[in-house]
């Protein structure tokens, strides 16, 4: 079967410029939305979803949703600090953090307000987490009035630089390093030395304990003992689950109002399409009759016309990406249900999407092309050659 | 209007065209509406609230709690008429993802400070007298299918256990922007079962002062007398408060602004794109009308009151499907998101945009045809 060649569907979307660039930049703005929304959900997702490591464990307190709500008291952190499956520090101490948390009210640097997590830590809690490191600045020394801040605080919030003082629990705090977590929920937090925060913040127990597993196939012994321990009423998963199970919610409900929007809006923009593409078939009514009478099947008549609407739509798909691609920069905070404070996060533009976003674009042009497509295949020859 | 007839021509000659055209702007105004409204029901906590309720609550945030002794010296402040509190439970029902506000109140308190909470006479007695029970909101009620009498397990998140209440009443709310998705219980229950040292401690205070402008001293008042005490007060109007928890939420606002910007943009595009079409195809059409008489002005006018009617149609179309959806049929989605209500305010936005839409997509081809030179368009024919 002979081809009509791909030129000839070329050359006639550059003659009507105007229409093939107007129907593709509304292409182009479906791709974009497309692309926006899951860059958001997945900017989102990810922040939780590299936050913690599968070979940490996390107890909380038996029945707790989130950190904020449990409550860990010392006995049943020592108990679980013996546990003999949990690494070794070089020291030959427990690589293991019991920590407090709470959220406190802060201004953003907006001016408006809202709850950022505040994290009492302890010596092991750096060496647990591989991924925070200092950025700028030093740690905070343990006993002193000293706070580090995440890369997300420092940037979003008032007085967070390093040498700023920041007033927490009635007292004036030197924030002394700026901690890189590399996009994970540490970024949006503060740390201090949680022996000094119990006392301040007055809370006299702990909320988490997060432990190194020597081996991370050790997690189903220790889970299962702990959560049988009569002496403490404890839940323990492993600390990759923990903060990815945290992202289900939002992170749903951000694609599906990305799902509804772009189905919805896809459906306009197949209608413009549509309209192109009956108007193309209708303007070149005897170039198809000639077309077919030289000896070109119908069948290729079909395919050429369904060609070209993809052409113009994965053209725009193409536009869409690349106004796409600067979203990458765009940092924003939103509130996390399981912390109740801030979680700041980059949005995240992966070739995943930026493919989902040509596929979705050439997809509007397959059906928008394909009713016109077969008008233009099924013309009779003769009537349409008499066409004016 | 005579020459509506001939507008109305115009536009059926093509029918499939102006059934796509009309279309293609009912859905952008459709989302349009859908994405305000989504913008405005975040705002319904902010319009449901009372000027002369403020909320006293702890300075750091919501999630430290204030000693009940505090209740007592709130009475005494002047300007204070009536005190109530509670706690927020944060429980769920049978799976985490059942998630609904559940608050342990003072049952006689609640209904003077919230005067909008309607609950009929014999069901708040019982719900007064008995000490596990609890009340739900209509809509609430209605998604669960609970009924009068039914026990309602709560698995405690903050308060751990199951806990078991009984419905005994069922309150609407008077005014649309008020919740009716909230569960309320005995504060005496949850604090009686709180071990000794989680006793006493309240989340937060409402105060009802006896006018808005008295709210600025009254706050005042109560922050300064807590100001330096282990734990300090935050006091504000109910609407301030509810602010607090939209700016929490981040720029909601601004992404879905982009969201429907894109939106009504493209579709602009898609409608100007047709506009220019339609009059392509009737550059004859035009030239034998001016050939008949028929002034640049007129022609002008012809052609931009086509696709007038265009936008309008698809403006009233999409705005009205969505008016229905969102206000007469209580769409929830799948009751994610209460108090889903379009405001008269959207629609009106809704059909200015499609008027401004009819007039930008009208303005290059109706300029064009009114341009248009007789003798040139009328040798195209040859």
């Amino acid at each position: 079967m002979a081809l009509i060649p791909l030129a000839y569907n070329l050359r006639n979307l550059a003659a009507r410029r105007v229409s093939t660039a107007l129907t593709a930049l509304g292409i182009a703005l479906v791709a974009w939305v497309f692309i926006f929304t899951l860059a958001l959900a997945g900017g989102f997702q990810a922040a939780l979803r590299t936050t913690g490591s599968p070979n940490n464990a996390m107890v909380i307190r038996k029945g707790s949703t989130s950190e904020l709500m449990s409550i860990l008291d010392r006995e049943s952190a020592a108990a679980v600090m013996s546990q003999e499956e949990i690494a070794r520090a070089p020291d030959d101490t427990p690589l293991a953090a019991a920590e407090l948390m709470v959220v406190w009210n802060l201004p953003r640097k907006s001016g408006t307000t809202t709850n950022v997590v505040v994290r009492g830590v302890g010596p092991k809690s750096l060496a647990l987490r591989p991924k925070v490191r200092l950025a700028e600045g030093r740690m905070f020394r343990p006993g002193l009035d000293e706070i580090v801040v995440g890369r997300m605080v420092a940037e979003r919030f008032r007085n967070c630089s390093v040498g700023n003082r920041l007033k927490l629990a009635g007292r004036s705090w030197t924030v002394v390093g700026i901690l890189d977590a590399q996009g994970t929920t540490f970024d949006s937090e503060i740390w201090g030395d949680v022996e000094l925060f119990m006392p301040v913040f007055d809370r006299p127990v702990f909320q988490s304990l997060t432990l190194r597993l020597r081996d991370p196939s050790y997690f189903q012994a220790l889970k299962k003992r702990l959560e049988s321990d009569p002496r403490m009423s404890v839940e323990v998963d492993r600390e990759d689950e923990f903060y990815a199970a945290q992202s289900g919610a939002l992170a749903g409900m951000l694609r599906a109002l990305g799902l509804f929007v772009t189905s919805i809006m896809a459906l306009g923009a197949v209608f413009g399409a549509l309209n192109t593409m009956y108007a193309a078939v209708g303007a070149r009514t005897k170039e198809i009759g000639t077309l077919l009478a030289i000896g070109f099947s119908r069948t290729s008549v079909l395919a050429s016309f369904l060609v070209e609407s993809v052409c113009l739509s994965l053209f725009g798909g193409l536009i869409g990406c690349l106004l796409a691609l600067p979203v990458r920069t765009f940092t924003t905070g939103t509130m996390s249900f399981a912390t109740f404070s801030e979680l700041a996060f980059r949005f995240q533009v992966t070739p995943g999407m930026l493919l989902a976003g040509l596929a979705f674009s050439a997809s509007m042009g397959l059906v928008g092309g394909f009713f016109p497509a077969r008008k233009a295949a099924a013309m009779p020859i003769i009537e349409s050659l008499r066409e004016a | 209007m005579k020459f509506l007839r001939l507008i109305l021509a115009h536009l059926l000659r093509s029918k499939r065209r102006t059934f796509l055209t009309v279309s293609s702007i009912a859905i952008a105004l459709f989302l349009f509406c859908a994405l305000r409204t989504l913008m405005t029901s975040l705002d319904a906590g902010i319009r449901a609230s009372d000027a002369t309720r403020l909320v006293v609550r702890h300075a750091a945030s919501l999630v430290f709690p204030l000693p009940l002794a505090y209740r007592d010296r709130l009475e005494r402040v002047p300007g204070v008429e009536r005190v109530s509190w509670g706690n927020w439970f944060g429980g769920y029902y049978q799976d985490p993802k059942n998630q609904f506000t559940q608050f342990a109140v003072d049952p006689v308190s609640l209904f003077d400070l919230f005067p909008e909470l309607l609950l009929a006479a014999p069901q708040r007695e019982t719900f007064l007298a008995e000490r596990t029970s609890c009340i739900a909101g209509k809509a609430l009620v209605a998604k669960y299918g609970w009924k009068i009498g039914d026990v309602i397990p709560i698995t405690g998140t903050i308060y751990p256990g199951d806990w078991r209440l009984t419905l005994r009443g069922i309150y609407t709310a008077s005014t649309p922007d008020a919740d009716e998705n909230t569960i309320f219980f005995h504060w005496d229950y949850l604090n009686e079962v709180m071990p000794e040292q989680r006793k006493n401690w309240v989340g937060i205070y409402w105060v009802r002062v006896a006018s808005p402008t008295d709210a600025p001293a009254v706050s005042a008042r109560i922050d300064a007398i807590y100001e330096n005490s282990p734990q300090p007060t935050k006091t504000e109007t109910e609407k301030a408060f509810q602010a607090g928890f939209i700016q929490m939420m981040g720029n909601v606002s601004l992404l879905l602004t982009i969201l429907g910007s894109a939106i009504v943009f493209a579709i602009m595009l898609v409608t100007i794109n047709t506009m220019m079409m339609a009059a392509r195809e009737r550059t004859t059409e035009i030239a034998v009308l001016k050939t008949l008489g028929f002034g640049d002005g007129l022609i002008l006018r012809l052609v931009a009151a086509e696709s007038m009617v265009l936008s309008l149609a698809g403006g009233v179309l999409g705005c009205g499907l969505a008016f229905l959806l969102f206000r007469r049929l209580d769409f929830t989605a799948g009751g994610m998101i209460p108090n889903f209500r379009m405001l008269p305010e959207t629609l009106g936005m809704g059909l200015l945009l499609a008027v401004s839409m009819g007039l930008l997509s009208g303005l290059v081809p109706a300029v064009q045809a009114a341009r248009l030179q007789i003798a040139g368009a009328l040798r195209k024919v040859a």
